[in-house]
């Protein structure tokens, strides 16, 4: 399949002119090498079409256990989506490569279309060694390398969960899905990571002396043992498999045989074993393979003919091939340069490494194993708590050689840059915990400080510097510094706000210029100092008399602290007019009101008189994508009369405004639908209503799906939560919007109970510690910890401020007052509603309508100068719109 | 524009273009109202009339020139480096209250025939009523 042909004629030389330059393989090394070709080649000299075994776009194999937290393969794209648009760029998905002929310089793809190339890269990456134990082919035997074994593995899981359930009389009983996983390196505890994950148990079986053995030393090995224990992970080293046997009824892989004897009862067995090259297309095309596979290039990254190149995991480069994709990036780059004329050439590899899994801190860089002839190793080992860290040092004690840390790899990120480089003072205050008072670093230039994208500490300086970068986000995108892995993220951080300083640039996450605090701190201040109005608030912490910006944010806290209605005294003067006049404000100016139906559930009684109040008071009416009913167009004066009908039949208006709880949207649940396991209206209802009227950092939305089918998309929300047969699991941080997100998981099978302390911790502690306008996809990215911390803090109560955030959405759900209704019962309120000082009844005169699809619209300024539209309405207390 | 203190020797607000809208205690601090007035020629304006924490009064004209809407008086006011100003509720251009002047236009143009400044008018408060001059 073709992704390509844009209708615009992309510009440079003519495309008879342009050379072409063939990908075979589109993995994490391929989509580095077009984006890098793609940003480089500014006069379009070349195209290039990139040739995909998998039917996907390139994704981040390095994140691969994260697909069974996401359950989305999106979230797992590579880059820029719109790089597969450019009319360069040719992606065919779905179609290998099975020849190459050389001399012809041509391709032939799977299905025997052949392909002419000026050039070709071979970045066909490796496939999953299986090694030859007998039975490695039997059904429940899986490899760990693609999103499909991935998710073939998954519902191989799922299935036999679901085997193992069995109804006595006692109840449902379940057998756990024992699963082991053959090979201790990274890959292999990654899926030991999935499979507990999916709920299966999990024994780790390696080979050699300890886990991870490339590289970590004996003793990193043994701390790593027991984090890996802590998660409930087992681990047998030292073991042999001699055989994999089937079930005798089943015929699927259900025994483990052991060299020593041991025997292990499995229903899953993953072989992590290894990876070998996909040299197959090299190896036929009459190419040079290394003595372990690969195919042999030299520093440039070329084959022996020369308009054959090969990069990342395939290529054989100094005589071994590396299956980490930093090298592999670097290649690419490299071949890059050349084809653009440049002289590159590969600088040798950078094998630091740092385990992904959840929960378990694990780096190595340099020379792990102190092989160095005259290395001194210096080592910091605590068996209790799990940490083990060694530096490598050269004989002078000063030059760092290599470093190994286990369950703190809080040094890692500052200490591997200085590779090759003299640490200044004692290195073991390195390896102190919480930094020991260790010197600052003061990282050279050409320290690499994020290794996916080999972006230097000079490159990170230069962007503050020469490029007027401001914030890491600009950073970010102006040298791709921190997008991959995300791992030196601190370090950029910090390198760009030492940078900042230098530059005499203020580096501020002041509110305005009334407030230097940020909202989070704000909050805990306004919080201690037990302040309750704005004018004590800016006398104490800011100056001037405030501005739209941080007075609705005091006016938030202000709520979220509990301080009666919003609009009580100095309050109402904070709100932006949508929270003053407790409604939304459309372009011209009148406003939208929205009564509150709760999960979306609403009478055929309520549904009448809202098609009343619309009719009588002439509104436009639109179901809103929230499941409730918009109507628009009320003017100032109408609006308590508006609310006056609602209440008396029940209802209250709703935010369909304000940083606060919107809705709560659901599916039918299982009280209507063939499928549904719970009642997901009766939790909506029930959490809206515990909610509603909640003021926060941005808007909050919810949803409760009855079963995974999902049909309220709650994991587009701020909160999702989803039923299971066992109650519900609950994703925080979804977003919809400009820049969509799915929730993800926070917990699983909570009871009811357990559910809203769950989501009261996790808005309380969102509520009181997010920056302004923060949603909570980019908070759970910003706070602490990330979604292990909030999960730690909510939880687990790692603050132990749980009881604080329980009483502090007790006080809201207690305090809860229909705030509509409130002004209605206050004539000091209720004097705010009128449209002029001097005359409250009357109709703002400029307003004006024409009719649209039986409905009216505001007139366009065309329409109302020219009296172009025929007829111009203008509204009276009642506008009737006639068709 | 404000000439709250000193007061003009006789202000005469009681001539054509002035209006009394309403008494001073009518008006929230910092939080504006809309009045309706009447210029000398007898054309009826929307004024959007502002009373500060100092007591301070200022007026200018409800129209948004941003958004085309009447809406200046429900804007958010505060200070630009000490200078009082409202906020448009539509768009968030800042305006300076004393002369209407536009501050900040928030990357914005205004609507087509209409200026990027606020008119601003006077204002006298005079026996605990507020009278708004237009000319």
């Amino acid at each position: 399949m073709t992704t390509t042909q844009g209708s615009e004629q992309p510009p440079g030389p003519r495309p008879d002119d342009r050379r072409h330059v063939v990908v075979v393989g589109g993995g994490m090394v391929a989509q580095r090498f077009v984006e890098a070709l793609r940003s480089r080649d500014d006069a379009g000299a070349w195209r290039v079409s990139v040739f995909a075994e998998e039917p996907r776009t390139p994704y981040d194999r390095v994140g691969l256990t994260r697909y069974f937290e996401v359950r989305d393969a999106e979230e797992l794209t590579l880059g820029d989506p719109a790089l597969w648009d450019d009319p360069l760029v040719e992606l065919h998905r779905d179609c290998a490569i099975t020849a190459i002929d050389r001399g012809a310089r041509t391709v032939t793809d799977r299905l025997g279309r052949v392909h002419p190339y000026d050039e070709l890269v071979l970045a066909t990456g490796s496939s999953a060694a299986v090694p030859p134990i007998p039975g490695h082919d039997l059904p429940g035997v899986f490899v760990y390398r693609t999103i499909d074994d991935v998710a073939a593995l998954r519902g191989w899981v799922e299935a036999k969960r679901e085997t193992g359930r069995v109804t006595t009389r006692g109840g449902v009983v379940e057998r756990p899905v024992r699963g082991a996983v053959v090979g201790g390196g990274l890959l292999g505890l990654e899926a030991a990571g999935a499979l507990k994950a999916l709920g299966a148990q999990a024994t780790v079986i390696e080979f050699g002396s300890h886990l991870m053995g490339v590289q970590i030393d004996l003793g990193g090995g043994h701390a790593l043992k027991r984090l890996i224990n802590d998660k409930g992970i087992a681990v047998r080293a030292e073991t042999a498999t001699k055989e994999l046997r089937p079930h005798r009824r089943t015929g699927h892989v259900g025994r483990m045989d052991f060299a020593d004897g041991g025997r292990l009862d499995v229903d899953v067995v993953v072989l992590a074993t290894g990876v070998r090259p996909r040299d197959e297309l090299a190896r036929a095309a009459g190419l040079e393979v290394g003595e372990r596979g690969g195919t042999v290039v030299d520093l440039t990254c070329r084959t022996a003919d020369p308009h054959v190149w090969a990069i990342g995991e395939v290529a054989c480069i100094e005589g071994r091939c590396l299956g980490l994709v930093a090298p592999g990036n670097t290649m690419a780059e490299v071949v890059v340069d050349r084809l653009l004329g440049g002289g590159a050439t590969f600088p040798g590899a950078d094998t630091a490494t740092r385990l992904k899994l959840s929960g378990v801190d694990v780096a190595s860089f340099g020379d792990a194993h102190g092989r160095t002839s005259g290395a001194v190793e210096i080592v910091w080992a605590d068996p209790v708590a799990g940490v083990y860290k060694k530096l490598v040092m050269a004989d002078d004690a000063r030059t760092l050689l290599g470093g190994v840390f286990v369950g703190d790899a809080a040094p890692y990120a500052s200490l591997r840059p200085m590779l090759g480089a003299e640490l200044p003072g004692d290195p073991s205050a390195f390896l102190l915990p919480e930094g020991g008072g260790a010197p600052a670093l003061e990282l050279p230039d050409d320290a690499t400080v994020c290794s996916c994208n080999n972006v230097s500490a000079g490159t990170i300086r230069g962007a503050v510097d020469e490029h007027g970068c401001t914030d890491v986000a600009g950073v970010k995108a102006c040298t791709r510094a921190g997008t991959t892995c995300g791992a030196c993220l601190p370090l950029v951080t910090k390198l760009t706000r030492t940078e900042l300083t230098k530059a005499g640039v203020e580096v501020s996450n002041a509110l305005c210029e009334h407030f230097s605090l940020s909202r989070a701190q704000l909050f805990d201040a306004v919080r201690v100092a037990d302040l309750h109005t704005f004018s004590e608030i800016i006398e104490r912490f800011g100056t001037g008399r405030g501005c739209d910006v941080c007075k609705p944010v005091v006016a938030s806290i202000l709520a979220s602290l509990g301080n009666g209605h919003i609009l009580a005294g100095e309050q109402a003067a904070l709100q932006d007019t949508n929270d003053h006049m407790l409604a939304n404000m459309q372009k011209d100016g009148t406003y939208s009101v929205v009564p509150r139906m709760p999960g979306g559930e609403v009478t055929p009684e309520g549904l009448i008189v809202v098609g009343q109040v619309a009719k009588d008071f002439g509104l436009y009416t639109k179901i809103t994508g929230g499941q409730r009913i918009d109507m628009f167009g009320a003017r100032v004066e109408q609006l308590p009369q508006i609310w006056e009908r609602l209440v008396a039949a029940g209802f209250e208006s709703g935010h369909a405004y304000g940083k606060s709880l919107r809705t709560v949207k659901s599916c039918v649940g299982s009280t209507w639908c063939r499928f549904g396991v719970q009642d997901s209206v009766g939790m909506a209802v029930r959490l809206e209503l515990r909610y509603r009227g909640l003021r926060s950092p941005h808007k909050l939305k919810l949803g409760v799906s009855g079963c995974a089918r999902e049909c309220a998309e709650a994991r587009g929300k701020d909160v999702g939560v989803i039923a299971t047969d066992k109650g519900w699991n609950v994703y925080v941080g979804g977003n919809g919007g400009q820049t969509p997100r799915h929730a993800r998981l926070l917990a699983e099978d909570l009871d009811d109970a357990t559910l809203l302390r769950t989501i009261d911790r996790f808005l309380m502690y969102y509520v009181r510690t997010a920056d302004r306008l923060q949603r909570t996809a980019p908070w759970l990215d910003d706070v602490s910890g990330g979604l292990e911390g909030v999960r730690a803090v909510v939880m687990d109560d790692s603050l132990g401020i749980g009881a604080d955030l329980d009483a502090a959405m007790a006080a809201h759900v207690d305090g809860y007052e229909d705030e509509w209704k409130a002004v209605l019962s206050d004539p000091d309120k209720l004097a705010r509603f009128g449209s002029f000082v001097n005359a409250p009844t009357t109709p703002d005169p400029a307003l004006a309508y024409v009719p649209e699809r039986g409905q009216k619209r505001p007139a366009t300024p065309d329409e109302v100068a020219g009296g172009l539209a025929d007829p111009v309405l203008v509204s009276g207390p009642i506008l009737e719109v006639r068709a | 524009m404000t000439t709250l203190a000193p007061l003009p020797a006789d202000p005469s607000v009681d001539g054509p273009g002035w209006t009394a809208v309403c008494p001073l205690d009518a008006l929230a601090p910092e939080r504006g109202a809309a009045a309706l007035v009447t210029a000398s020629d007898g054309e009826e304006l929307q004024v959007a009339i502002f009373r500060l924490v100092d007591g301070t009064v200022h007026a200018v004209q409800q129209l948004d020139p941003y958004s085309g809407a009447n809406v200046m008086s429900r804007g958010i006011v505060g200070t630009r480096r000490g200078t009082p100003t409202v906020a448009a509720p539509v768009y968030k251009q800042v305006f300076e209250l004393a002369t209407g002047r536009c501050l900040d236009a928030a990357g914005k143009e205004p609507r087509d025939g209409l200026a990027a400044d606020l008119a601003a008018f006077p204002v006298v408060v005079t026996g605990g009523v507020v009278h708004v001059g237009l000319g």
